[in-house]
């Protein structure tokens, strides 16, 4: 069951515009457990210097998730979805993902890799707003289980 | 209030927590997330593909520990750079549901960046659920 290692260094196109709701950031505050005021009073956000209430930091998650899933559903690509785990998340944030951003996000597949029976696909999602303002640079690496 | 570049040392050991977690915590994040594989809700189809039980979004237990950061920092808009390997994974029975034990320390102060770098540590039953923990905040 190859992943198709031809992908690595392949670009997606920018997905449809994500707006950032209020009331989505104060969801998944709340089902992280995440506390901090910034992510549901205005006024606090405000007094901090932002624009209007912010994500939490992994919230761009949800975003880049979508953005990946063109990946794995490219038959070409050849990805298992019911062998693929999740082994690797990082985000490095240019600025909080902000209530009112509508936001895109370019898939890059940085590299393909086989190690025991297994293979490793990571890829990058450069999130920016539709103006152009790059806000978070979300990196995953999805292993897919080798076959018994 | 933000911490102060001046107040934060290496070696320094955040306020850890417990997080508990229970089936209706899973069903709650993959509604928040959108990440609704049932591998997260549906102890059936869990077990069908090899899990042990229900098992927690491994992105549940990332957001989860950074607020130890987050909460300590002052402003969760102050975690810049956050990222994480997944060494195992949370089974989450029904019953009990599971706890996730979370500690951070810091490892190294960039004074002149104004920049600090968290490591955290998130284990369940005593054994590491997240690898290569860290977290960069920006200071006062």
């Amino acid at each position: 069951m190859a992943v198709n290692a031809s992908f690595a260094g392949r670009t997606y196109p920018a997905t449809a515009p994500y707006a950032v709701g209020r009331e989505k950031i104060r969801e998944f505050a709340e089902a992280v457990g995440a506390v901090d005021p910034v992510h549901t009073d205005r006024d606090e956000a405000r007094a901090r210097g932002y624009r209007d209430v912010i994500a939490p930091p992994t919230f761009a998650v949800l975003i880049a998730q979508q953005c990946d899933r063109q990946l794995i559903v490219d038959p070409e690509a050849g990805i298992d979805f019911s062998r693929v785990v999740h082994g690797e998340q990082k985000f490095a944030h240019h600025r909080p993902i902000t209530a009112g951003d509508e936001v895109v996000g370019e898939l890059h597949v940085d590299t393909v890799r086989e190690a025991g029976g297994h293979a490793m696909v990571t890829t990058r999602t450069e999130l920016s707003t539709t103006e152009g303002e790059r806000v978070c640079t979300a990196t995953s690496t999805i292993v897919i289980r080798g076959g018994e | 209030m933000a911490l102060s570049v001046a107040d934060v040392q290496a070696g320094q050991e955040l306020p850890g927590r417990t997080v508990h977690i229970t089936r209706a915590t899973l069903v709650q994040y993959a509604g928040a997330s959108l990440d609704r594989n049932p591998i997260h809700w549906d102890e059936r189809f869990a077990t069908s593909v090899g899990l042990p039980d229900v098992i927690a979004h491994g992105m549940f237990t990332m957001a989860a520990a950074v607020n130890v950061v987050s909460d300590w920092v002052g402003d969760a808009g102050r975690v810049v750079d956050y990222g994480v390997r997944f060494t195992r994974p949370v089974a989450v029975p029904h019953d009990t549901g599971a706890d996730v034990e979370v500690t951070g320390v810091v490892k190294s102060v960039d004074e002149a960046a104004k920049r600090a770098t968290v490591e955290l540590t998130a284990t369940c039953n005593g054994e590491k659920v997240l690898g290569r923990a860290l977290a960069v905040v920006a200071l006062d």
